[in-house]
């Protein structure tokens, strides 16, 4: 265990074996509205392990922030409902774990940083205050002690001058500091686990870039497991080890990252890479995938892409295509992916 | 900040000039002779009647009068009533008791208002919370001249005819601080039940926001993220509603006061306004809109404490 304050707080189940560090294992979400049950995440699968970054990618309402809370345990419950699946951490399912036992992990094995870091961040509390809680409220750590550690941790996510602000307000920090603050509190008891929930989106594009590598630093100093989830493509290529993309509640394809770009087996995936402006285009009409997000009340019936495919024949109506195996390693629920694939690295 | 505040005060001074001759005018305006009022039944000699028309400066045009009633304010002289009594003179304690009992009230208001708002925020949609809302719509209906008298009859004499128990007294002040319980009650009825929606709103609103999913995701307990996180934010815009309702109450306690005799300035300005007695009138407002005032400026300053975003310079 590289961090010893958790030690006690071991899993009975707790194992080295062949159990990834943090699986999801066919997750499904609903949530109970006026308007009829929405089923946002339906039998979503993924895993990591320790020093690696898995990309969670798709269009917002593709579910990917929810199975997010769901690990979390943060999901408001009701309206939410989880009536299958299981999240694995060190192989112990989260999920019908006791309260108390779960609340050992959150915050402290398992942690997250979101969006946007204004409103994430509590307004009437110093940056101190709030990064400095951790250690206080988690180990009982003094005042005094707990805001010297703020300090280091503020000084290692790169805040400058980080002794003299200290004692700021988030308001008076940059979004690229804010964002950084949320780092240095979320990484303050070294998490096995960080998900990062959309974490450039409300950043310039230079920041953006600064805040990915600031995340892939601290993750190969402390060996975390990585859960990127964003619908920006062009972030996470450098960073990632592996991609999920997600449609419609589901996993439509799963792929390293390198297999993945470099020649996408599902349609949507294969739409959202060319969707990313590229310079050697410039003056072109940029692609964009017709159609709209599924409406998450009324699913199209059999695959929930069909009605913005390309390559949609008959029975793709009617069958929901499974996770065809492509590979290894590789995933595609589509059932024309060799077309697709074929495709792609012409 | 301390310049802040030497602003704050000056830009009061429009305001009591602009109130007091308002009110000075609207006063001015209504129909009847004073002086006349004076004699009740009977007609007044003549002589008397113009020697104190002019001693009163009721021949002169409204903004020389005004003129003079400013002037003599300035230099701590309210005046003196038709009847020759010093205006000053009838403040008297009566200022005393009205503040106090809007105190009382205000009190009651934040005690029982942002508990029960807090209380049916943390429970909503469930049974609690819709009694909560069902009370506090029975509270805005019920007009205070129904719950003073209720309260008054139940509190104050069927519970000591029936259990012996004599602790609220429900006339007078001669109970001190005990005197003001029922009528802070009645008198903060209302306002209880708009405070207590007021927070119930607040809270429900905070625990929405973001900063509170972090803090949940910090791994802290519900207890710390409602009492540490969540409180401080949801209290800010009650601050404001409370500070505002100072003034109210103790523009609103007349009726109050009269139910349970409270010799307070509500049953003055009642009186004067009744005997047409201007100066009584124009002073007691002009005391009130400066209660007002600062109550305005102290709820701003404590706004700055609470939100650090809020800055003075």
């Amino acid at each position: 265990m590289k961090n010893p304050s958790v030690d006690t707080h071991l899993l009975p189940a707790e194992r080295a074996g062949d159990e990834p560090l943090l699986a999801v294992d066919n997750l499904h979400v609903e949530f109970q509205t006026r308007q009829g049950v929405v089923r946002a995440v339906n039998g979503v699968s993924y895993s990591v392990d320790a020093g690696e970054t898995l990309a969670v990618l798709g269009e917002s309402g593709s579910g990917k922030s929810v199975t997010a809370q769901a690990i979390m345990g943060i999901l408001d419950m009701p309206p939410a409902r989880i009536p299958k699946g299981e999240v694995r951490f060190h192989g112990t399912d989260l999920l019908t774990m006791p309260d108390d036992a779960r609340g050992q992990i959150r915050g402290r094995r398992i942690a997250m940083i979101f969006q946007d870091a204004l409103s994430a961040l509590n307004p009437v509390f110093t940056v101190g205050w709030q990064i400095g809680e951790m250690f206080r409220v988690h180990q009982g750590m003094s005042k005094r002690d707990a805001r010297r550690k703020a300090v280091e941790l503020m000084d290692r996510v790169r805040i400058p001058g980080a002794k003299s602000r200290v004692d700021d307000f988030p308001h008076q920090f940059s979004g690229g500091m804010r964002q950084r603050i949320m780092i240095a509190m979320a990484i303050a008891l070294d998490p096995e686990i960080l998900i990062a929930d959309e974490p450039t989106t409300a950043l310039d594009v230079t920041v953006q870039a600064q805040i990915m590598g600031l995340l892939a630093e601290l993750q190969q100093e402390s060996d975390m497991g990585l859960i990127l989830i964003t619908h920006d493509l062009g972030v996470v290529a450098d960073v990632a080890d592996k991609i999920a993309v997600m449609y419609g509640g589901r996993i439509v394809e799963n792929a390293s990252v390198f297999d993945g770009y470099r020649a996408p087996a599902h349609p949507y995936t294969k739409g959202l890479l060319e969707s990313i402006p590229r310079v050697d285009l410039k003056g072109q009409e940029l692609y964009a995938i017709k159609g709209m997000p599924p409406n998450l009340l009324d699913m199209p019936t059999g695959c929930a892409f069909h009605p913005r495919c390309p390559y949609r024949k008959e029975n793709c109506v009617t069958d929901a295509p499974p996770l065809y195996t492509v590979s290894d390693t590789r995933g595609s629920a589509c059932h024309y992916w060799r077309e697709v694939l074929d495709d792609g690295s012409n | 900040m301390g310049r802040y505040v030497i602003r704050r005060l000056l830009q009061a001074i429009p305001v009591l000039v602009g109130t007091t001759f308002l009110l000075f005018a609207t006063v001015y305006a209504l129909p009847g002779d004073p002086i006349a009022a004076l004699g009740g039944d009977r007609r007044l000699d003549p002589q008397l009647v113009s020697r104190m028309r002019e001693q009163f400066h009721l021949n002169d045009p409204l903004l020389v009068q005004y003129w003079y009633y400013i002037r003599d304010i300035l230099s701590g002289d309210f005046g003196t009533t038709f009847r020759g009594v010093p205006v000053s003179s009838l403040f008297e304690g009566k200022f005393q008791v009205t503040f106090q009992l809007a105190i009382t009230a205000l009190v009651f208001e934040a005690i029982i208002g942002v508990g029960l708002g807090l209380w049916a925020a943390l429970r909503r949609g469930r049974w609690q919370d819709q009694a909560v809302l069902a009370v506090t719509l029975l509270l805005v209906s019920i007009p205070t001249l129904v719950s003073g008298f209720v309260l008054q009859l139940v509190l104050g004499v069927k519970l000591k005819q029936n259990t012996g128990v004599d602790f609220f007294p429900v006339a007078g002040i001669q109970d001190g601080m005990r005197s003001y319980i029922v009528p802070g009650l009645v008198l903060a009825g209302l306002s209880i039940a708009y405070l207590t929606r007021l927070t119930r709103t607040s809270l429900m609103e905070t625990l929405r926001a973001d900063y509170i999913r972090t803090a949940v995701a910090k791994g802290m307990s519900r207890r710390r993220v409602l009492g540490r996180h969540a409180l401080r934010n949801s209290l800010i815009p009650l601050i404001t509603y409370l500070g505002a309702d100072l003034g109210t109450l103790m523009g609103g306690a007349i009726i109050t006061e009269t139910i349970f005799n409270l010799p307070g300035i509500g049953q003055q300005l009642f009186q004067s306004v009744y005997l047409r007695e201007n100066a009584v009138v124009v002073g007691i407002v002009t005391v009130l809109v400066l209660v007002y005032v600062l109550a305005n400026l102290i709820v701003d300053l404590l706004y700055a404490v609470l939100d650090p975003r809020i800055r003075y310079e």
